[in-house]
């Protein structure tokens, strides 16, 4: 199947999925906090995109109500709050240093190959003519959680964690049509409620080690924290 | 190939030879516009190199045959590689004879060449700008062959009429694949021609030039060359984008209408092309040289993406 011969909207459907995956990247390098957060909220309106389009040209009507949903909470309410949080907490001229970026960046890119291994079976499966993209949402997957390895900032740490909520929808969306309704918003607000928890969190790491960088949580005593 | 594709390719060759200083004029006076200047007019760059030719060339006491010699190298490299990009037309015997890894390695030539004139005479400014260029050009050349491999995975060839003609026969497709070659391949432009943010061309503040670090010790017609060669590249990288990620309007056969067409259009995307440059010359400040690392990273960032979302999203299985 070459990608010319498919209509032009499933094409704008790789090229949105592909641009989420940029997101994924962008936030694995990115070491301001604010744009950090952008760059979760384009990854989230992205999502939402390839959801909607995979609605119109399927005809699925409640996937446009996911859709609507995705783009709301991960792109709006949720950067909405980490701003909010930032704010509070003072933190949004912080730039978090990471000790290797081009080896961190570099350690994607072989997630992504890994990524695509490991999907190849998947897609030889000829599911739909979107099943390209399980491979994409594996990778922005195992970026997450390479994002959560990889840095110390906390919440930097929970952007991974919810970028890898996107990747398992977006996987959702291209592989299976969405999954039911019920399911979407029952996911959709424990995602909700894990941004309302992490905050809190967030407040209780800077109240206790007036920090919010996790390796210092560490150390056990508190006689090595100088100026 | 007949006679006429090779009066073709010495007529292109001999278009880019004239225009890279209009265009490099361009450029000055829109940035003059958009700094509230009234700026030089569009055919100084001329006048300057006419200047620079009549001069008498100096040499330092302690420069060697090669520093006499890299100018002519570095503006025939340039010249050369300047001619196998398809400017009006797409079927050209000259790009029929070298394709695209080629194309990077003339300009690698020509690259070496300069690094080694700076260093030449034994100023500490050449060394640093030898050095620095390299640095850029190290990290630069990967990300751009990146973004070459992209394209040629796509139209199953190197050789760049290939890719136009894939281009043109494709119509409108919409590419991840080419939407990061594309970005990525502006980024590598930025940085190989020198300009802000990686290097300031207008600048002649010691501490902060690369390209003209290198050639501080060049006077009269060698000066000139070097200027020429900088103004060819700079053309040439527009070309190439314009031509390889937008090439509607270019001539596929070789009548004398069409041609005139390609002439217009080109005209056109390069004005809009170097229009877009001096507007975000303008806004950009130019970044310190231990950040040119980071940008080039993500300019291989994004040609490898290029990479991935060809082989993941659009390849056949």
């Amino acid at each position: 199947m070459n990608l010319t011969q498919l209509p032009l909207l499933e094409q704008a459907v790789f090229v949105i999925a592909a641009l989420a995956l940029m997101a994924s990247f962008a936030l694995l390098a990115q070491t301001r906090l604010t744009a950090s957060i952008h760059s979760f909220a384009w990854q989230g309106a992205s999502v939402a995109l390839v959801t909607a389009l995979v609605a119109s040209i399927n005809g699925i009507h409640h996937l446009y109500l996911s859709a609507l949903l995705t783009l709301a909470l991960k792109s709006l309410v949720i950067p909405w709050m980490l701003h909010r949080l930032v704010r509070r907490l003072e933190m949004e001229q912080q730039v978090e240093s990471i000790t290797h970026p081009a080896l961190v960046v570099l350690t994607g890119a072989a997630l992504v190959i890994f990524a695509y291994w490991v999907a190849l079976p998947i897609e030889r499966l000829e599911m739909a003519g979107t099943r390209n993209i399980i491979a994409v949402s594996l990778s922005i997957v195992l970026l997450g959680l390479w994002m959560m390895i990889a840095r110390h900032q906390v919440v930097a740490q929970v952007l991974g964690f919810m970028s890898m909520e996107n990747g398992l929808f977006l996987a959702a969306v291209a592989s299976t049509r969405g999954m039911p309704l019920v399911v979407e918003l029952g996911v959709a607000f424990d995602v909700l409620v894990a941004a309302v928890l992490f905050g809190v969190f967030f407040f209780h790491i800077h109240e206790s080690i007036e920090s919010l960088d996790v390796d210092r949580l560490n150390r056990l005593t508190e006689q090595e924290q100088q100026p | 190939m007949s006679p006429a594709g090779w009066g073709l390719a010495l007529v292109q060759t001999l278009l880019f030879l004239l225009g890279a200083p209009l265009l490099a004029g361009w450029v000055k006076r829109v940035k003059s516009r958009l700094q509230n200047r009234r700026g030089p007019s569009l055919l100084q760059p001329y006048q300057d190199l006419g200047k620079l030719f009549a001069k008498e060339a100096l040499m330092a006491h302690s420069a060697s045959p090669l520093f006499r010699a890299a100018p002519y190298i570095v503006f025939g490299s340039t010249l050369v590689a300047v001619s196998i990009i398809p400017l009006l037309a797409v079927s050209l015997p000259t790009a029929a004879v070298a394709d695209v890894i080629v194309l990077v390695g003339f300009l690698a030539l020509a690259r070496f060449f300069l690094a080694l004139a700076g260093m030449d005479v034994g100023t500490a400014f050449g060394g640093m700008g030898a050095s620095r260029e390299m640095l850029v050009s190290a990290l630069a050349e990967p990300a751009m062959l990146m973004a070459v491999f992209t394209l040629a995975m796509s139209a199953q060839s190197t050789n760049l009429s290939s890719v136009v003609q894939f281009n043109l026969d494709a119509g409108l497709a919409l590419r991840p694949s080419f939407m990061f070659a594309l970005m990525g391949l502006v980024l590598v432009a930025i940085a190989e021609t020198g300009r802000i943010p990686v290097d300031n061309p207008a600048t002649h503040l010691e501490l902060t030039m690369i390209h003209e670090a290198m050639i501080l010790e060049y006077s009269g017609r060698h000066l000139a060359l070097m200027e020429w060669a900088a103004q060819l590249k700079l053309m040439l990288y527009g070309v190439l984008i314009s031509v390889v990620f937008l090439p509607w309007g270019i001539a596929t056969r070789m009548t004398p209408s069409a041609l005139a067409l390609a002439f217009g259009v080109l005209i056109l995307k390069l004005m809009v092309l170097w229009l877009v440059l001096a507007v975000t010359e303008t806004g950009l400040a130019k970044m310190r040289l231990f950040r040119a690392p980071q940008y080039l990273n993500l300019a291989f960032l994004l040609t490898l993406l290029g990479l991935f979302s060809h082989v993941m999203l659009e390849a056949g299985t």
